[in-house]
């Protein structure tokens, strides 16, 4: 789970990681007030999930009540990779002599937490990457130890001079802290500042929380009721269902994240795009098809829907009954292919074929019949 | 011999008493496989299918000789058990069912395995099975028949949707592994293979892959040096970026994280990708051909 910037800094202050003085507000006029309370001069960024937000102009310098003002109205109508700017951090400005990049994320290949960093920080990774590689050194760290004093050392000796070394340590020490302690997937502070005087701040922050691990931090919970506006999707969400929207006309429902994928990949080799992922996950039950032909049928772009069951667990007779009841409360004329197999599946196509619902014996005959409706 | 397990290998299962334990321990037992315990607190001396309960994994090791488990414990409490079964000097292997296990606490899990010996599969995966011999997971056993083609995946339904295509088109298969959908998995491809490719009962291989991690590209390079042929399938050629695919592990940061990268791998590598799979049994069909002629 993404977090906007605010809440990073926010999260990462309880930990000791400090940032400039700031403020969130969600209108221009807060935006005024927030200036007033801190004073001249302010940062002014727009708050979404997404990066790239310096290049779309998202960040802007303000000296006066008067620019805080133009500057906010331009933002909150701004729309960053399709994002709304729906919030402003408005951050006291800072001196700084020089910009680090850090991040800490799970590495996939040596299974721990790594740490990156490099001392030209202040540019996306991706850039760095392909202007000064040389620049940019991996620390796997140990996650039965944890951050020892020989990596903080090794770590601060890259990137600072030695008056800033204890410094650096005692804040990477921090972050790693926090780092577990929040179950993040991903904390990136680009950049990392030290100020004329020495002290280091946190200018940006980016944070990638692991769902799995939100359970055992209820002092989270409102990151997530901050965004859970849709209930459907929330409903949806608890009862194991991953929706994804997409940009095309066949609505999916399959069960297995993996079939899902290989069925939207064989919409779009027969030439027809995908509405959505839809996984809805093992031991299906008729509410979990009610909640996603509903959520498919939201958009109303979808001019079919396939569903593809492989049951092993899954009982495709179940699976079936809640298609029919599905269809008659939700009132579809949307044309339904399905293609149900394994346990139970006899009785689940005789339950679809009294119900005109177009039944396939496998998952090429589907995806044919679907799109060959769909192209006629 | 097969891989990873034997139709002998002695089972325990840690959450018996579960709805899922329960039911799953069932299937695996109507399937050959040799379940000599389960496992969970405070349910000691009851039992489920007939199988003795204990409550602690050392105890039943002590008990019943039982070597490899089968985790089916819900996550909030798994963990606990997977270093239960890791300290059980006993335990070799760890099938770990449950899914959505804290990435972190899997991290420590994964180097502790490691370092004591013991094998693990999963998290978040179907199992294993030694076709005719013995299940540890969830995998419905009806599909599988009995041949010469190693499996192995990271995925769920889809793994099952090849296997039956395989099963009709007459390429029964040895044993099938599925890694797991997170993005740390106790177990890779490339550890996988190499079991495939010392194994007398297995002659070419199917892999079936999906979006995120390098784990695809990394099997690419060890298929060039081994001896039998592998046919791959990869997932997500439809996904967008940055948009986790249902799987915690099935997301694209990076470029090479894509489906498109990991099959450019393979072909690089001549490792033949079907774009379906029901491409799977016509490819391995050549690959046995052109392989039988060198």
């Amino acid at each position: 789970m993404k977090l906007h910037e605010y809440q990073a800094h926010k999260l990462l202050r309880d930990f000791g990681v400090p940032s400039p003085e700031g403020e969130v507000v969600f209108d221009v006029s807060s935006a005024v007030e927030a200036y007033n309370r801190l004073g001249s001069p302010v940062v002014l960024k727009a708050q979404v999930l997404c990066g790239g937000r310096g290049k779309a102009g998202g960040v802007r310098l303000a000296k006066t009540a008067e620019e805080v003002e133009r500057a906010a109205a331009a933002l909150f109508s701004l729309q960053i990779k399709g994002f709304m700017v729906e919030a402003l951090l408005i951050q006291k400005a800072v001196d700084f002599d020089e910009e680090i990049f850090f991040s800490l994320s799970m590495d996939r290949s040596s299974k721990c937490p790594c740490v990156i960093v490099s001392p030209h920080g202040g540019v996306d990774i991706e850039t760095l990457a392909l202007e000064k590689p040389e620049s940019i050194y991996r620390i796997p760290i140990d996650p039965i130890e944890g951050i020892t004093p020989q990596k903080s050392l090794e770590i601060a000796e890259i990137l600072a001079y030695s008056d800033g070394i204890q410094g650096l340590r005692d804040l990477i020490n921090k972050l790693y802290s926090a780092f577990v302690g929040l179950d993040a997937l991903l904390i990136e502070i680009n950049p990392l500042v030290r100020t004329p005087r020495g002290d280091f701040l946190a200018l940006d922050a980016k944070i990638i929380l692991d769902e799995n691990g939100l359970y055992r931090h209820p002092q989270l919970d409102f990151l997530t009721k901050d965004r859970c506006d849709d209930p459907l999707l929330a409903r949806a969400k608890e009862l194991g269902i991953s929706f994804l929207p997409l940009q095309g006309e066949i609505g999916c429902i399959v069960n297995g994240a993996g079939l899902a994928m290989a069925t939207m990949d064989a919409i779009l080799a027969r030439g027809a795009s995908p509405a959505n992922f839809l996984d809805v996950g093992g031991s299906s039950n008729m509410t979990k098809i009610e909640v996603g032909f509903e959520l498919i049928l939201r958009n109303a772009n979808v001019k079919a829907i396939i569903i593809n069951i492989f049951g092993g667990i899954t009982r495709c007779d179940e699976i079936a009954r809640g298609v029919i009841i599905a269809k008659k409360k939700l009132n579809t004329s949307v044309p339904i292919f399905a293609r149900m197999k394994g346990t139970n599946s006899e009785s689940a196509l005789k339950i679809l074929s009294s119900a005109d619902i177009v039944t396939s014996e496998t998952m090429d005959e589907l995806i044919e019949t679907a799109t060959s409706f769909l192209m006629a | 011999m097969s891989i990873l397990i034997e139709a002998d290998t002695r089972i325990l299962i840690q959450g018996i008493t579960g709805r899922d334990g329960a039911f799953h321990t069932e299937r695996m037992l109507d399937y050959g496989s040799r379940i000599v315990a389960g496992v969970s607190p405070g349910k000691g001396g009851t039992s489920v299918h007939g199988v003795p309960v204990f409550d602690k994994v050392a105890e039943a090791v002590a008990m019943t000789g039982a070597e490899a488990s089968v985790v089916f414990v819900p996550a909030n409490r798994a963990v606990e058990a997977l270093y239960e079964a890791a300290d059980s000097r006993g335990i070799r292997m760890v099938v770990c069912i449950t899914e959505k296990i804290p990435t972190i606490d899997i991290s420590r899990i994964y180097h502790y395995y490691r370092s004591n010996l013991v094998g693990l599969l999963g998290p978040n995966c179907p199992g294993i099975i030694s076709v005719g011999k013995a299940s540890l997971g969830i995998m419905p056993g009806a599909i599988f028949k009995k041949g010469s083609i190693g499996v192995v995946s990271r995925s769920g339904t889809l793994t099952y949707e090849i296997v039956d295509c395989l099963s009709k088109a007459g390429f029964g298969q040895s044993t099938c592994v599925g890694l797991g959908g997170d993005a740390i998995v106790g177990t890779s491809f490339v550890e996988v293979l190499g079991k495939f490719e010392d194994d007398e009962e297995t002659s070419a291989v199917v892999l079936i892959g999906e979006i995120g991690g390098d784990d695809e590209q990394r099997a690419a390079e060890f298929i060039m040096s081994m001896s039998k042929p592998v046919v791959a399938f990869v997932a997500g050629v439809s996904a967008p970026r940055e948009q986790r695919m249902g799987h915690a592990g099935a997301i694209v940061f990076g470029g090479g994280e894509s489906a498109e990268a990991k099959i450019k791998a393979f072909e690089s590598a001549s490792i033949p990708v079907a774009k379906s799979p029901s491409e799977v049994p016509r490819l391995v069909a050549r690959v046995l051909n052109n392989h039988g002629g060198k």
